[in-house]
């Protein structure tokens, strides 16, 4: 079992997406706010940079060790009373979990966010198994209310205007006085607050995901602003964890170094408020918390990652800062890229989860501006990686037959640089002439992708390698 | 079950080109593990006590804490009653059975106190925290019966007392007193690292506070005054 997935459409999600007037309005705040608040946080702390080479120094060296690592985290979960489960695949995670819901008799259980219980479509496997599923984190419940999937891996409603949540709020809670205020969002986010309070308290089970394991002493971090991650896992009497296997840190020194730079990467805060970390079920004495402990660590794809070109990609801490940077992010927001994962983050790990088949048009939606992997505060060679898989899709003939011919034709006179020359010469000779009036064009033949949403301008000159020629000429005569 | 485990192990391994009985990677997996080393620790958050106070304050207000700091371990009652009655609240407050707070004489501070967890029906908690860290102006919280985990989350107004000497420069730093507390890889059910009151941002980026959390955090500082003199 996974999430469904649209990726094979992406152009036409793409599409759609860019001409979605809220979504656009929406995706102003990806475009402003965040990129400012990290560059803030950044610029605030000089140990900043070093932080990031450590970062990726710690996600190298579990990676390499990751096996051990695991034994013992393993080791200390069940030392600390709490039972570990492995599973190879989504859907054998999903029926660990229902499992477990189904001899707890759990009729209801609350979440936290977690964005490998998307992956593995767990809310409908629990679902099906007659299991109520509560969303907690504010902008997951407001995009259940709506039946749709996060935009975004740390903000999931980050598609959604003010007006579109007071909008489901009216829907869906009918039990509230209709002609209630809800103009601030103040009141939006009290109303949720409200109606959540009575679920977290009355959830048989609760499920958040990880941040970190920590292998030394068998603990699980979240990292969370709400504090619905805690309610979920506090109140109800059973907890379960359910995260990929290489969340792993080695020590808590390990996850603290990571720490620094993962909120700072995503929100622009030096810490987020709650950061929670959990050993095992309830201990004697203890008067709250959990009476069971469960962690689900979910392969589902990942260790056949390792040791190939896309292991760099398991570095990831699921920031959010390479989406929040994407130019390509920002004009068509997270639901196009068709997955759980948008982003540039989400155009490597989707193709190397699912498939080339199904992922391998997401690579290809990158100008390769380079800013995704300027902000990865691990140092993933996101560019570097969408190229590979840009060539696999070429060399297992994935890629439509107009682009291939395009290709082969622009192959044909690459190798051959007389012939290359000669062509672009007349070409852009021809262009300038033809344009010389308007200054631009309208309409390109086999261009229309680009002109259908701006203007081709006119060529000004010669070729670029002409220009380039005379400039290096120019040098010449200088330097003489 | 054991044969999805195996099957994982065995993918790693053969992902990686090792053998699992390795033991040069073994070696250097467990002595990270055992050396549990600190890596790069921001400068700001060092310093003398005075400073590490300074820092913290800065830090925990910066984040929409507010912050009191208390010479004496009997003005802690007043000190609560001052911020209920300031944010009209009512004196009333529920806590865990820490020492340090029963230690103290809660008669005359007009405040009527009720011991245990929370169950969702109480305004005001107040906890103990194990320590402070200055750089990000973060109380560390560990549960138990003294500290029960929902009176840091549920109440609305959560009020947490911490001694100025526990406020340390770093996480690592408090990572390190914890084990010496509860020995090498040992760790206690919950520890709750808090910065600040909850909160979201999830409508249009705009920051709220008190999502499901408090809506208030208020920190008092045990520590006499910088010149001895109240």
């Amino acid at each position: 079992m996974t999430a469904p997935m649209t990726s094979p459409q992406f152009k036409d999600n793409a599409h759609r997406a860019l001409g979605d007037a809220q979504l656009q309005k929406a995706l102003g705040n990806v475009r402003h706010a965040v990129i400012e608040r990290r560059a803030a946080a950044a610029a605030a702390l000089p140990e900043f940079e070093a932080l990031r080479d450590q970062a990726r120094d710690i996600r190298d060296h579990v990676l390499q060790h990751l096996d051990i690592y695991l034994e013992e985290y393993e080791r200390k979960v069940t030392a600390a009373g709490g039972h570990v489960h492995f599973a190879r695949t989504g859907d054998e995670a999903c029926r660990i979990i229902t499992g477990i819901a189904r001899r707890r008799g759990a009729k209801s259980v609350t979440k936290g966010k977690s964005m490998v219980s998307e992956e593995i479509g767990l809310n409908g496997a629990l679902e099906r198994a007659g299991v109520e599923v509560i969303e907690t984190d504010l902008g997951e419940y407001i995009i259940q209310l709506r039946g749709e999937t996060p935009s975004h891996i740390i903000m999931p409603a980050v598609h959604l205007n003010q007006e579109d949540v007071e909008q489901e709020f009216r829907k869906r809670h009918t039990h509230l006085d209709a002609g209630r205020n809800l103009e601030d969002a103040e009141t939006l986010l009290a109303e949720a607050r409200g109606i959540l309070r009575q679920k977290f308290l009355a959830a048989d089970m609760g499920i958040t995901g990880a941040n970190f394991l920590v292998a030394e002493t068998g603990t699980s971090i979240i990292v969370t602003n709400e504090g619905n991650g805690d309610l979920t896992q506090t109140l109800p009497k059973v907890h379960v964890v359910v995260a990929s296997i290489e969340k792993i840190a080695p020590t808590l020194e390990d996850a603290a170094a990571i720490m620094r730079v993962l909120a700072r990467s995503a929100t622009g805060q030096d810490m987020s408020v709650y950061t929670t970390l959990s050993t095992g079920p309830r201990r004697p004495g203890d008067v709250d918390g959990p009476e069971e402990y469960h962690v689900v660590l979910v392969d589902n794809g990942r260790s056949a990652m390792l040791g190939t070109e896309f292991q760099d990609m398991l570095r990831c801490i699921r920031c959010g800062a390479c989406m929040n940077h994407c130019p390509v992010y920002h004009a068509v927001g997270g639901h196009a890229y068709g997955w759980v994962y948008p982003g540039p983050m989400g155009a490597v790990l989707t193709p190397s989860l699912m498939g080339v088949d199904k992922g391998g048009h997401l690579p290809n939606a990158s100008t390769f501006c380079g800013r995704c992997e300027d902000a990865c505060p691990v140092r993933i060679p996101l560019p570097k990686l969408m190229r590979h898989w840009r060539e696999r899709e070429f060399e297992r003939h994935l890629a439509p037959v107009r682009v291939r011919a395009g290709l082969s034709l622009w192959g044909f006179f690459a190798r051959r640089p007389l012939l290359y020359r000669l062509g672009t010469s007349i070409a852009m000779r021809a262009m300038g002439w033809l344009g010389r009036k308007r200054g631009h064009f309208a309409r390109v033949p086999f261009a229309g992708g680009w002109t259908s949403y701006r203007d081709f301008p006119t060529p000004q000159g010669g070729t670029f390698q002409a220009q380039w020629k005379k400039r290096e000429k120019g040098r010449q005569g200088i330097s003489r | 079950m054991k044969e999805a485990r195996d099957q994982i192990f065995a993918s790693i391994r053969r992902s990686l080109g090792v053998r699992e009985g390795d033991a040069v990677r073994r070696q250097a997996a467990e002595a990270r593990m055992e050396a549990a080393r600190p890596g790069i620790q921001p400068v700001r958050g060092r310093g003398a006590l005075e400073d590490r106070i300074a820092m913290f304050t800065r830090q925990a207000q910066s984040v929409s804490a507010s912050v009191a700091r208390v010479p004496r371990a009997a003005d802690i009652p007043a000190e609560i009653a001052c911020f209920l009655r300031d944010n009209n609240l009512p004196p009333a407050v529920r806590m865990g059975n820490d020492e340090r707070l029963r230690d103290i004489n809660w008669q005359g501070g007009g405040l009527e106190i009720s011991h245990g967890a929370s169950d969702g029906s109480q305004l005001n908690s107040v906890s103990h925290a194990e320590g402070g860290i200055a750089e990000t102006g973060t109380l560390a919280l560990v549960s138990g019966p003294h500290n029960p985990t929902t009176l840091n989350f549920l109440p609305d107004n959560h009020i947490v007392v911490v001694r100025g000497e526990a406020i340390l420069a770093t996480y690592e730093a408090i990572f390190a007193q914890l084990r010496t507390r509860f020995g090498k890889g040992v760790m206690p059910r919950t520890i709750n690292l808090i910065t600040g009151p909850s909160r979201s941002a999830d409508i249009e980026q705009k920051l709220l506070l008190g999502a499901h959390g408090p809506r208030r955090l208020h920190v008092i500082i045990l520590a006499e005054s910088a010149g001895g003199d109240v």
